[in-house]
């Protein structure tokens, strides 16, 4: 390729937030349309990627290579892999459903929040191509200005205390990891690369510190238990379009993270703390699942619920094995969708109301049935019903823990149940029981917010019926990972792909 | 009759060239009331002069191994001249504001960078002292510039009281180190030192001792940093700014040469001394400025956490080390120049406006100044893409290769930490609604610093290669 696409997919939208400077900060409504253009201009360009990927090899594509800081041997280093791709398309259409949910919920520094949404955007593209660790923690990190500023501008009454506790567990986190990078690059041949990184054999002593470091950064990011306090709070307080962002693709970087890094680079390592990656998967869902039927706020319920879910992407994750790992990543695909459209939903509802307490709701389904049917939709995808993209990704991961240890899949099934239990019973809180008097003559949903879910139903359905279509592009890239991983010798635990 | 060979002088012309400028400033000043109003101008011509003069100079060891003209030397000669430039710009702009009408304080500038570009050079530990009190006694004078106001004048008497008290240790130190190896020619020590064995001599380590008090005092690390807060404060913000950068930087300079080049076979010991010594600027300078109210007392907080960090690459013991506090003080002179940028722009006559509260809001009121400061402070919590992270980076990279791991576990913690405090600044800028009513207004001159700044701390931070390429380069001797 002599196009660079992926630079232009991760500087398009920061020059394209920065060019937002120019206008006028009072001219709102040209500001909005420029930023939907700008989002869908970089779907556009996103597309070449998902016809011109080639399925068939392991090896990073539309690679770029140019030196950046030559004394320290640092690249400006760009590609992707079946693991990568998804997650690029998942952002750029985030990204064009977030502006829209923006349109009119946000009315205070409209010039701002569209150029942080932005540069947003382009940063956790650029932290999905990056090939060198030094470029990718420069993403990984710069990612958090715009954040920091949008849940603490835009967000909700306790906004600054959730902002703030959000850059800091963060911050923590990676800069632990920056440690772990630098002493990376001590020990695995003064490069930054991280495909030279995974040719080199590390000491076991020094991979369990790594290993360490890097869950550090990871784990805060999944959230993990136990760090995973910052979630709820910044769920909570941020903006709509935050909210789903950060449900939809910046919590799966730090999946996406040990996918890339951890994993590969140190393999020993991530054998040996298998056991403890899944007890701590196993505590998230069980425990995110308990706590969420405690919650008396909208969206923290649907925080904790995300906590419960990245519990069964981790648990996928480190079954190690195809069927866990490929259902591991297209669950963060289809969490990003099912709880990014969830988010919507009540971004939707929250601006008609501006009240998250879910006593506040009661027999919506009568003013909002059209409504009332979308929500109904996701939460039957979010508690994995059969034909939804939920299923699928469900599925597989409880297939792959339960050949290699039955008793994670046993705990992690009461998961699923306790999943069932409480989404089941916010619907009927919030739609079926007397109609609240809050709730009288709420308008129904409008032409901007279908159109806003209607991709979301797409692909719930199409992941559902037909996940092929997205499992087919990761199919070598993770056999590859598995490889690296157990050292290409282990094929027991890797046995072919079933598919429901 | 000797004639006198010039020719042996060419290494010292941008220092001569200086000291004209500083007494033709003077001159200009006293005699010739009209050109008043173009010091400042005049000022930064001739630094600007002087700078193109420094970075032409040819490698050249001068006076018997005194002075010094190495890539090193230069390095930190274009930190001094750049932070004097940026010093003078502000001030331009500060004498608009406050009505200050002094003319000597051009000139005290202009010593004091001779003062610095002395120190960077220096070969010798006499030549050393030399350009160090230079820059000192301008220094003092400067601080209390503001003479109608109590805490300028009290700033500078403490920091001229300190600042001799810590020159005496320095020079005890160093007549010891004279007295044990007979030269103050710092290769020479290197050489005698080595050759006799000397490296345990407790006598020899007790001396080291004082002289790494001295510079410490002049660094501002913990436990010398008492004078540090109350200065800082006092000063006219703009002289808070330039001491912050630049005689900091020159001190650093000395510091790394004499450790280096002085006493490299003692490294283990000064090594470890300085690891501790750093942890606890670190723990002192960001832990103290959480509590802080006042931003200028948060930055001068700050810079003694910065120079915690900027020991880090000292310590380490090695070239990568050094060039990584080079980088790091270059990059820091733009970071702090340009927060130091704001609270000036901030202040009015009567006013300073250095209270955190004075900054509610102020995105509304004043968009691109919030925006300016916004940056700084990321750069200056080590956030990437600013250049604030870049020079953090390489300053872990060198003490992690040194195999200083726990010090750095340390200094990433307590650069989190710092996260808070810098961060307050900006969630009171976009996250408060305002409350006073702030007025100011652009000149050439700030607009000029707050443009060098952002240029510094945006390019430096997206393209770092040219500057950690060269500081890898300015290497001790080369």
């Amino acid at each position: 390729m002599s196009i660079p696409i992926l630079s232009t997919l991760i500087f398009f939208p920061v020059a394209g937030g920065l060019s937002l400077l120019m206008v006028d900060r009072n001219k709102t409504h040209l500001i909005r349309m420029m930023a939907l253009i700008i989002g869908l201009m970089e779907m556009l360009i996103s597309l070449p990627l998902f016809f011109l990927f080639d399925k068939t090899t392991p090896r990073m594509q539309f690679t770029e290579l140019t030196p950046w800081i030559p004394a320290l041997n640092i690249n400006y280093s760009l590609g992707i892999d079946g693991i990568s791709i998804l997650f690029i398309l998942l952002t750029g259409l985030v990204t064009v459903l977030s502006i829209l949910v923006s349109w009119e919920a946000i009315q205070d520094k409209v010039k701002e929040f569209f150029i942080a949404l932005l540069v947003l955007e382009g940063m956790i593209i650029g932290v999905f191509c990056a090939l060198d660790f030094f470029l990718f923690y420069i993403f990984w990190e710069a990612m958090l200005i715009p954040m920091f500023l949008i849940i603490g501008i835009w967000g909700g009454p306790k906004r600054i205390y959730a902002t703030v506790k959000f850059f800091l567990y963060t911050l923590v986190g990676s800069l632990l990891m920056l440690v772990g990078i630098i002493t990376l690059y001590y020990h695995g041949g003064q490069t930054f690369d991280i495909r030279e990184l995974a040719r080199h054999t590390y000491s076991p002593g020094l991979q369990m510190l790594l290993f360490w470091a890097m869950f550090a950064a990871f784990a805060v990011k999944v959230p993990m238990w136990p760090v995973h306090t910052w979630l709820p709070d910044a769920h909570t307080e941020a903006p709509a379009a935050g909210s789903v962002i950060l449900a939809a693709v910046l919590i799966k970087m730090g999946a996406y993270g040990f996918l890339r890094f951890s994993m590969p680079i140190l393999p020993d390592a991530t054998r040996a703390m298998m056991i403890p990656m899944i007890v701590l998967s196993l505590i998230a869902i069980v425990y995110g699942a308990v706590i969420c039927l405690a919650q008396t706020d909208l969206k923290r319920l649907i925080a904790y619920s995300s906590v419960s879910h990245m519990g069964f992407i981790t648990l996928g994750l480190y079954g190690l094995n195809t069927q866990g790992v490929e259902g591991g990543i297209l669950q963060m695909i289809n969490h990003g969708i099912v709880t990014g459209a969830l988010f919507l939903c009540i971004g939707m509802i929250y601006e008609r109301t501006h009240t998250r307490v879910i006593a506040d709701y009661g027999g919506l389904a009568s003013t909002m049935p059209l409504f009332a049917g979308f929500f109904m939709l996701f939460t039957m995808a979010a508690v994995g019903l059969p034909a939804t993209n939920g299923f699928i990704g469900e599925f597989l991961i409880l297939l792959g823990s339960f050949i290699n240890r039955p008793w994670a899949a046993f705990f992690a099934a009461t998961g699923l149940v306790l999943g069932a239990w409480y989404m089941l019973w916010l619907f009927q809180r919030i739609f079926f029981n007397p109609v609240n008097s809050k709730v009288v003559g709420l308008a129904e949903l409008n032409l901007r917010e279908i159109v806003i879910l209607l991709p979301m139903v797409a692909l719930v359905f199409w992941i559902g019926l037909y996940p092929d279509s997205l499992l087919s592009f990761m199919h070598v890239s993770v056999a590859h990972l598995l490889d690296q991983v157990h050292g290409g010798a282990d094929a027991v635990s890797r046995v072919a792909v079933v598919l429901p | 009759m000797n004639m006198i060979n010039w020719a042996t002088f060419e290494p010292l012309l941008p220092e001569m060239l200086l000291v004209c400028i500083g007494l033709a400033l003077i001159c200009l000043d006293l005699f010739v009331e009209k050109t008043r109003e173009l010091l400042p101008w005049l000022t930064v011509l001739g630094c600007v002069t002087v700078l193109g003069m420094v970075i032409g100079e040819r490698n050249v060891t001068a006076f018997g191994g005194m002075f010094l003209t190495d890539a090193y030397a230069v390095f930190f000669k274009v930190i001094s001249l750049l932070s004097v430039i940026m010093a003078t710009l502000m001030g331009e702009h500060y004498r608009r504001v406050h009505g200050l009408r002094h003319g000597e304080y051009y000139a005290l500038m202009v010593f004091a960078a001779t003062g610095m570009m002395v120190m960077a050079s220096a070969g010798d530990l006499m030549v050393l002292y030399l350009g160090l009190e230079l820059m000192a006694l301008s220094v003092y004078c400067l601080v209390g510039m503001n003479k109608g106001e109590g805490r300028s004048t009290e700033a500078a008497i403490k920091y001229f009281l300190m600042g001799v008290f810590a020159s005496a240790i320095l020079l005890y130190g160093m007549s010891l180190v004279y007295g044990l190896t007979g030269s103050t020619t710092i290769s020479e020590i290197a050489r005698y030192t080595a050759a006799t064995g000397l490296t345990e001599n407790p006598a020899l380590l007790a001396a080291l001792g004082l002289i790494i008090a001295g510079f410490c005092f002049k660094v501002a690390v913990a436990p010398f940093h008492f004078w540090t807060p109350d200065v800082y404060e006092g000063a006219p913000t703009v002289i808070t700014a330039f001491m912050s950068v630049g005689p900091k930087a020159a001190g650093f300079a000395v510091f790394g040469r004499v450790l280096l080049s002085g006493f490299p076979e003692l490294q283990p010991h000064w090594g470890s001394l300085l690891a501790t010594l750093a942890l606890l600027t670190m723990a002192v300078g960001n832990l103290t400025a959480l509590v802080q109210t006042s931003i200028k007392r948060m930055l001068a907080y700050s810079a003694i956490a910065h120079a915690g960090y900027s020991l880090l690459g000292v310590l380490a013991g090695t070239a990568d080390g050094l060039s990584a506090t080079m980088s790091y003080l270059l990059i820091y002179g733009f970071m702090n120049m340009g927060a130091f940028a704001i609270l000036v722009l901030l202040s009015s006559r009567g006013a300073h406006h250095e209270s955190l509260d004075d900054y509610r809001g102020l995105a509304k009121s004043h968009p691109l100044a919030a925006a300016l400061m916004l940056v700084f402070m990321f750069s200056l919590t080590g956030i990437p893409p600013t250049a604030g992270f870049i020079g953090k980076f390489y300053l872990l990279r060198a003490a992690l290769g040194a195999g200083y791991t726990w010090t750095v576990i340390g200094a990433v913690i307590f650069s989190a930490i710092s996260a808070y405090f810098y961060l307050r600044v900006v969630r009171y800028m976009y996250m408060s609604e305002p409350e006073g009513e702030l007025d100011f207004s652009y000149t050439p001159g700030i607009s000029a610093v707050l443009g060098l700044a952002l240029l510094g701390v945006v390019g430096l931070g997206l393209l770092p290669g040219t500057i950690i390429g060269w500081a890898a380069s300015a290497l001790l001797g080369q």
